[in-house]
């Protein structure tokens, strides 16, 4: 009954392409990739791994606020001369902020081309609703552009220091402890502090998968690492708000 | 039992669609879901009104051709397939909600009937082997590791239902493309093929206009058939294998 009804709306399109095999010549990996849903996906895992290696860097990089003015401001002028005398200065640093750039551009334009596929998918919704997934899954998209906006104010305020209420340009730690004083400053970090640990939550199982690295018996350990790393990340990060408020930073 | 049903009802595939309410008496706990449909269809027809279409086959869990999505789950409560759902697992009084699979690849036919003939496309590009017919070959001469047979016959046994589709937020049909490339691609039968068929129904499904993956699990929770969620991971990783393969 129903098959008599069915019409192949491809039927012109596929003609002379025999058994649907796609023979003589294939696009390159990387023209593979950016035309497949699993390649875009692959480029996401991938972009969003760089920047969690990053982070983590990062975060250790900021608990040197507990140790005091000296060595934080010491550490940030290192950042400037790191790669020295092999590379000029600052130029360590700005290659890694090409590199995080790219990634950050990469894992956005992806996200957002795929998020409009799937929602293009999926264009009448169900009348009877019911709770799907996980908070962290279903919060994906929305954290990624809490973290996309948070990136941009936190580049204004501790980087070009625009927004900053200290900014004095070579004193970071005088400069982070401003920030933290303020109560918006404090509201936006933490905020988008959460927002990251669920979306590494998902994303870092979520990558795993989408490079094919996951399996049956791997599954548990991949779903405790990226759960270990979002709580560490998270509270490694509210920290320094934290420490500001309490006063033990100062 | 006494139930109430809301079911969608359109009448063409371009004529717009609503939610009908129908009461329905003496539904035998015994009775298939798609048996109380029958019923209500006997109903409809005593009435003068249109059944409701509804895609079924074999009614014994194995064709794939039925499937609705039930109070929001596709298949209904249980992990089974709409056929071989009980109306013991509702209780007298009910209200059930019952809508077709919805995805934009899966365009609705009529009533609960959907077009899903995506599926079909993703098998020609090449969810097959090509092997000289004929009589049946040895059975010993390929041999087979366990590990591999389990592992191929876990993914054969999707039957194409959809509900994987009709679960995912997404309409992705990555679960039932993974399915099919991993029940070939383990086995040696599917060895001289195994790069192009995971490259060619994995653009197949994007052409189709299914959705990407953002292993939310909805498809793997809905699958009758228990097709598991590493079966996606699997065929990822096959899709980047070929990816480097073929390049070479």
């Amino acid at each position: 009954m129903a098959l008599a009804t069915r019409t192949d709306k491809r039927a012109d399109r596929k003609a002379g392409d025999p058994g649907g095999g796609r023979p003589g010549k294939r696009p390159s990996v990387l023209g593979t990739l950016w035309g497949s849903t699993v390649g875009k996906k692959a480029v996401m895992a991938v972009s969003g791994l760089v920047l969690l290696g990053y982070l983590v860097a990062h975060l250790l990089g900021n608990l040197k606020i507990f140790f005091g003015p000296g060595e934080f401001n010491e550490y940030g002028h290192w950042l400037r001369t790191m790669g020295e005398p092999v590379l000029h200065y600052e130029w360590a640093l700005w290659i890694v902020r090409v590199g995080l750039l790219a990634a950050v551009i990469l894992h956005g334009v992806c996200a957002y081309q795929l998020s409009r596929r799937d929602i293009a998918a999926r264009p009448t919704s169900y009348v009877h609703k019911r709770r799907r997934a996980s908070y962290a899954t279903r919060t994906m998209r929305w954290g990624g552009i809490i973290l996309a906006l948070f990136i941009v104010w936190h580049l204004l305020d501790l980087t070009t220091l625009t927004v900053n209420e200290n900014a004095q340009p070579g004193h970071p730690y005088e400069n982070v402890v401003a920030t933290f004083s303020t109560w918006y400053g404090n509201v936006i970090y933490i905020t988008a502090m959460l927002a990251l640990g669920m979306h590494i939550r998902h994303g870092f199982w979520s990558a795993a998968q989408t490079l094919g690295m996951g399996s049956a018996t791997r599954d548990r350990v991949l779903k405790i690492t990226a759960n270990g790393l979002a709580l560490v990340l998270t509270v490694g990060f509210i920290s320094l708000p934290v420490g500001v408020m309490t006063g033990l930073v100062s | 039992m006494r139930l109430t049903l809301r079911v969608w009802r359109q009448s063409a595939a371009d004529a717009t669609g609503a939610m009908v309410t129908y009461d329905i008496d003496g539904i035998s706990e015994d009775m298939s879901f798609l048996e109380m449909l029958d019923s209500l269809n006997e109903q409809l027809i005593l009435e003068g009104d249109d059944p409701v279409a509804f895609d079924h086959d074999c009614r014994e869990g194995i064709c794939g051709a039925c499937g609705v999505v039930i109070n929001g789950d596709a298949h209904g409560p249980e992990r089974t397939t709409t056929c071989q759902l009980h109306m013991r697992h509702f209780s007298d009084g009910d209200t059930i909600d019952v809508e077709p699979w919805r995805a934009g690849a899966f365009p609705v036919v009529k009533d609960l009937v959907v077009d899903r003939s995506a599926f079909d496309r993703i098998i020609g590009a090449g969810g097959y082997i090509s092997a000289p017919t004929g009589s049946a070959p040895e059975a010993h001469a390929t041999p087979v590791p366990k590990a591999d047979a389990d592992f191929a016959f876990e993914h054969a046994e999707c039957i194409g239902c959809g509900a994987c589709v009709a679960a995912c937020p997404n309409g992705s049909a990555m679960l039932f493309t993974s399915a099919k490339v991993n029940h070939l691609n383990v086995l040696p039968q599917g060895a001289p093929e195994r790069e192009t068929r995971v490259l060619d129904m994995v653009a197949t499904m994007d052409e189709e206009g299914f959705g990407g993956c953002t292993l939310t699990g909805e498809c793997a929770t809905a699958c009758p058939k228990g097709i598991p969620l590493p079966s996606i991971t699997a065929m990822n990783k096959e899709w980047l294998r070929a990816t480097r393969k073929v390049a070479r």
